[in-house]
């Protein structure tokens, strides 16, 4: 990639809302490289983390937000436990995709994250506490991998380590007020959870995997 | 011993053996863990990555419901509700800013000055491991576990401020005490990809196999965790684990809990071992350890 | 009373944000002051010329220069006065540089306050005396503390002048961290060839006298004439009978960890730390000795030949005075085992820098053989990790440890050599090779022995089947790398001594944060410490190489020897003095000097017809820094050319 260095670049509002939010000296990071090498998941990431670290160093906002990286980071924190600037990585990543969601830029490939991720709140805001087979059901049914685990549900209900209907407690309109309230400050958009292109590429993802499979 | 008892989400469902058998080890110990009421979900990792007020706003309400209940400190036994539940606390100890916005959006006044407990710490360092010693109705001789501590236990130190960042031994001295050997493995504290178990499947497939591989490798017959996310990634998907990477594992993956609740001589339909994925009558079985389950 | 006020441009340092022009015309609205005037250079020839002219013509008696920093240019000024026939006390600097026009950027603000400082500056001098500097003798001797190569070569070239010099050094033998080297980067002599020529000269020569297994045990006094109480360690052996034959440690049956060999083979309790000791004279370690403990064994005095072994002899406490000294105490390893990524130092197979080059060296405990400590197999495949400790501040220090990445270098060279199907995996951060053939050295490692660099940090090691297994990652690919290793080798960094604070209040020298001795000025004083008379070489100060520290080594004995070539020593004459009559002699300003410069003396009050004890000030030793005025409630103490009235007056003014 070609990259265009300049005042505007080095100076943006990225930068300066980042360090804010975060409370995180990005020019600090000296790039040694300790937070991917102890990354569980860099295996499967486009950049690895002191990468993204570094493009958000250099003002890459939209290279970073649409990175698949952001969304494949676990918070294991095992970055920002072993950093020898004390850098919080992980706080990072989660400013990073918080920042992604408010601008609509989650690449198209990794939309099953924030997804997950809208349909648990949206569960805790209208039960107050998780309703797990809601989960599932809501997250196969809107992601388009209707059969997903399928063959392990009879267990649980057989262990009864799954509730078919969700718990009932008193202050359901508590837990409501503060989703209102923190949605409105935190300033993140929660924005529809049907999702037709994701639905379509999995679906059109199955298709392909079964042809390929019968040649 | 008098403790605030928040079980979290999880142990109300996919954990519930998590639940069974802490409470009946307290209740044997004498230790007693009084649920908050109408206690609300943490948030998890969803909300700490979509939206950062509301992942504190949550564990605060929590926390302000246990405050009123007097002055207890709070136990949770599930690793992410702990991290979450600190990191709040963290926050409203340090950070003026943020818990200014967070006072106001759950309407009362909060300083962090709750203090939130694993169970771990509480049996360890409140109860005592001589202590425990002492109530023993039998010794597990003969079993070898692997210790499993994962992510949010440890790290980052400066806020989970329970055990050895690198290296922690709290599972594994209660697991000594109670006559089981802890291997040595490295995997203590590896990632099993938790929050991705329903997303990114594959993921923590690998994950979650290079640690059963490891734990197998150092010669454990079982795993001890004490995290829900870890057990159910380690024990529900350790089928498709075997089925996709070719393997022939057979490790039942158990909560500390729920061993020392053995030890203690409580019953194992008590402790919930009827509920495993993976069933562990057959090496506590062969053990002697438990006539049947 | 004349008073004349220049004011320095220093090119554009002051002039660009100060207004010189407008201060020099507001010093002529000041009570006395008779003249003024701006220049480019104040301290230039020419400037100065224009000082001495001003004083002829103008008939000045006392001069105010505006200009930078009186630490810098007192002197000269002072020097100009003295050569206009005026006495140089009698000159006051006002810093409108460092204080002003180098702090500030508004050009109005800063002007204003140029002339603030100016009009104290003239206030002050109203009231200076004429001073003379007085002189004291010199004590003809200098201390090197730390027999290491630094403190070798300053007695060495201390000796060549023909000065006596006294090492003190707290192990049994001088040689210090160079003594373990197997060998240097990045000529790849060895250590021990070019280090004991230079141990021998010392032993020999008639000009040094050596004390190991002592330390310093109180320094007081001041330059020219320090007092300094050396505790020498009782060793149990008589150093007069004793030759170094060896029949004792052939016998001794005490075996405990070998402190020199970093604890890779065994010592006896009576040993000397490596075959070319010098002296050459054993030390029975008084905690592992049977017969010390519980009077058993004996077996080495009954074996000696020449009845040098006494289990009686007590530590002892020598005082000698030296007129110099010289701080050469060097450095000591950073601790790993904070790093539980990397084991918390207990993976027998994870070493240091300084394992491996005992394990490198054929007179060490493997006999020059490259293996793993923990079954004496041939290390293979060895990963060399950079930076631990070093530019890490979460666990280390944030400072760069300047050898780690030459000596990693030459390690993985040295692997090569002795185990030659072995490979050789370097992680660093960044490649630090600026000295003279160091690039060179490390791209010939590369090139030609094959070390892999990977850039990037390890994550994790952890054992497995026998092996090392580490991870980590390599940043330029943007790959994680995992390793099965032999032996992993950690580039510690370097760190001052535990007891270096100590040894710093001691000596009245400032430290920094990280217990490293500071200079008195980083560029231009680099081997002089603030306190007069105690100067600085190698590694106790920065990290330093061989070859730095050999030249501060030098430099240090040059700035001694240049103090001990005076016949007497020149003292400013700034110093506190006691008003008698006014002194009720209640002592606070004895417990308040740090110099120790404060006694009592009984003098006859004649008014209460009786003897009375006052505070006398011992000019000789006073530094002049104040703090006696300070606590003094009976104001009887006063210091020359910063009086009490001198302050209170500049205070009005403002």
């Amino acid at each position: 990639m070609k990259w265009f260095i300049s005042h505007e670049t080095i100076r943006s509002p990225f930068l300066k809302t980042l360090e804010k939010d975060c409370g995180e000296k990005i020019s600090h990071c000296y790039q040694c490289g300790k937070c991917s090498a102890g990354c569980p998941i860099s295996y499967q990431m486009d950049y690895l983390p002191n990468q993204i670290i570094r493009m958000v160093q250099l003002g890459m906002e939209e290279q970073v937000l649409s990175s698949k990286t952001i969304w494949l980071c676990a918070s294991c924190l095992t970055c920002t436990s072993r950093c020898p600037r004390q850098i919080n990585v992980a706080e990072i990543m989660d400013y990073l995709r918080r920042r992604a969601y408010t601008k609509h830029m989650t690449p198209p490939g990794e939309i099953e994250v924030p997804l997950f991720n809208k349909i648990f709140l949206r569960n805790i805001e209208l039960h107050g506490r998780l309703f797990e087979l809601g989960l599932i059901g809501m997250f196969n049914l809107l992601s388009g991998k209707f059969f997903k685990d399928v063959a392990l549900a009879p267990r649980m209900f057989l262990k009864r380590k799954i509730g078919l209907f969700p718990h009932k407690i008193n202050n359901s309109k508590e837990v409501k007020e503060i989703f209102k309230k923190s949605g409105k400050l935190g300033r993140a958009r929660r924005d529809k959870l049907w999702q037709p292109k994701l639905l379509f590429l999995n679906l059109s993802r199955k298709l392909i995997e079964r042809i390929e499979r019968l040649k | 011993m008098k403790y605030a008892y928040y079980p979290g989400c999880s142990l109300h469902s996919t954990a519930k053996e998590y639940d069974l058998s802490t409470r009946e080890v307290a209740k044997a110990l004498g230790i007693e863990l009084i649920e908050i009421p109408d206690w609300i979900c943490c948030g998890a990792t969803p909300a700490h990555i979509t939206m950062h007020l509301l992942s504190l706003a949550l564990p605060v309400k929590n926390i302000i419901k246990a405050r009123a209940m007097g002055s207890y400190e709070i136990v949770t036994c599930c690793a992410a509700c702990f991290s979450r539940l600190k990191t709040a606390n963290y926050f409203m100890r340090t950070d003026d800013e943020h818990r200014q916005k967070v006072e106001q959006i759950v309407g009362e006044p909060y300083k962090g000055e709750v203090k939130v407990r694993h169970f771990l710490d509480v049996l360890v360092n409140d109860f005592g491991l001589k202590n425990l010693k002492g109530n023993l109705v039998k010794e597990l001789k003969g079993l070898k576990v692997a210790c499993y501590y994962g992510c949010l236990l440890t790290r980052p130190p400066e806020i989970t401020e329970l055990d050895d960042l690198e290296d922690p031994h709290l599972i594994d001295d209660l697991m000594r005490t109670i006559g089981v050997e802890p291997v040595q493995w490295p995997y203590k504290t590896e990632c099993c990809g938790a929050s991705f178990s329903l997303t990114k499947t594959d993921i923590v497939l690998k994950l979650s196999c290079d640690i059963l591989q490891m734990a197998y490798d150092e010669g454990a017959q079982a795993i001890v965790v004490a995290c829900p996310l870890c057990q159910s990634n380690l024990d529900l998907r350790q089928s498709t684990i075997n089925k996709k990477y070719k393997k022939d594992f057979n490790l039942p993956i158990f909560y500390f809990t729920q061993l020392i609740g053995l030890a203690l001589g409580i019953d194992g339909k008590k402790l919930g071992l009827d509920k495993h994925i993976v069933p562990p009558a057959a090496l506590l079985g062969e053990k002697d350890k438990l006539a049947k389950i | 009373m004349k008073i004349g006020v220049f004011v320095c441009h220093c090119g554009t340092n002051i002039a660009a944000t100060v207004d010189v022009e407008k201060a020099a015309k507001a010093a002529l609205n000041l009570a006395k002051v008779k003249f003024s005037t701006t220049y480019k250079y104040m301290c230039s020839s020419p400037g100065q010329a224009l000082i001495k002219d001003a004083i002829k013509e103008k008939g000045l008696d006392r001069i105010v220069v505006c200009a930078c920093s009186p630490s810098l240019h007192e002197k000269t000024f002072r020097e100009c006065l003295k050569e206009s026939g005026i006495n140089p006390y009698l000159l006051e600097i006002a810093n409108i540089r460092e204080h002003c026009s180098w702090v500030h950027r508004d050009r109005e603000t800063a002007t204003r306050k140029a002339i603030e400082i100016m009009k104290l500056a003239v206030t002050k001098v109203t009231h200076n005396r004429p001073l003379e500097k007085t002189h004291m003798p010199i004590e003809k001797r200098v201390l090197v503390i730390g027999g290491g190569i630094s403190g070798i070569q300053s007695a060495i070239d201390i000796s060549f002048a023909k000065f006596p010099v006294v090492i003190v050094e707290r192990e049994a033998s001088i040689g210090g961290r160079m003594a373990r080297f197997d060998k240097t980067f990045p000529t790849l002599d060895c250590a021990a060839c070019i280090l004991t020529p230079k141990m021998v000269t010392v032993a020999q020569n008639k000009y040094v006298t050596l004390h190991t297994y002592a330390e310093i045990e109180e320094v007081t006094g001041h330059v020219g004439d320090f007092k300094v109480k050396i505790r020498k360690k009782a060793r149990f052996v008589d150093t007069s009978k004793c030759t170094g034959c060896g029949a004792c440690w052939n016998k001794c049956p005490a075996k405990v960890a070998s402190e020199f060999d970093l604890g890779l083979c065994k010592r006896t309790a009576i040993y000397t730390p490596f075959p070319q000791a010098v002296p050459n004279i054993p030390v029975i370690d008084r905690e592992n000795c049977l017969y010390l403990k519980s009077k058993k064994c004996g077996l080495c005095q009954k074996v000696c030949p020449f009845g040098a072994i006494n289990y009686q002899m007590q530590d002892e406490i020598i005082e000698e005075k030296f007129g110099a000294i010289i701080v050469a105490t060097g450095f000591t390893q950073f601790d790993h085992s904070v790093y539980g990524e990397y084991g918390y130092g207990k993976y027998r197979d994870v070493i240091t820098g300084l394992h491996f080059e005992r394990m490198a060296n054929s007179s060490g405990p493997t006999g020059g053989k490259i293996i793993r400590p923990s079954d004496g197999k041939v290390a293979r495949d060895v990963v060399f990790i950079q930076c631990v400790g070093s530019r890490d501040e979460q666990k280390g220090v944030s400072y760069c440890s300047r050898l780690c990445c030459m000596y990693t270098a030459k390690h993985a060279l040295l692997l090569k050599e002795h185990n030659p199907d072995s490979q050789a995996y370097v992680f660093y951060i960044d490649i630090r090779a600026a000295g003279k053939n160091y690039e060179e050295f490390v791209k010939k490692v590369q090139n030609e022995y094959g070390a892999v660099y990977l850039r990037g940090r390890v994550s994790r090691i952890f054992e497995k089947g026998g092996k090392l297994i580490v991870r980590g990652a390599d940043t330029l690919s943007g790959a994680q790398i995992e390793i099965k290793a032999d032996l992993v080798v950690l580039a510690v960094g370097l760190i001052a001594q535990n007891d270096a604070a100590k040894l710093a209040q001691m000596l009245h020298i400032p430290y920094d944060q990280n217990n490293l001795f500071t200079e008195a000025h980083p560029k231009l004083a680099p081997v002089e410490t603030i306190t007069s008379g105690v100067f600085l070489t190698g590694a106790c100060q920065s990290p330093k190489d061989i070859p730095d520290t050999v030249a501060t080594a030098s430099a240090a004995s040059v700035k001694a020897l240049g103090l001990l070539v005076q016949d007497q020593l020149e003292k400013e004459p700034l110093v506190a003095r006691v008003d008698k009559n006014l002194c009720s002699g209640c002592q606070a300003c004895i417990k308040a000097c740090s110099f120790n410069a404060i006694e009592t003396k009984e003098v006859e009050d004649r008014a209460l017809k009786r003897k009375r004890t006052v505070a006398e000030v011992i000019e000789g030793v006073c530094s002049g820094c104040g703090n006696c005025t300070a606590v003094c409630r009976m104001s009887a103490i006063d210091l020359e050319g910063f009086s009490n009235r001198q302050i209170m007056e500049e205070i009005e003014v403002l």
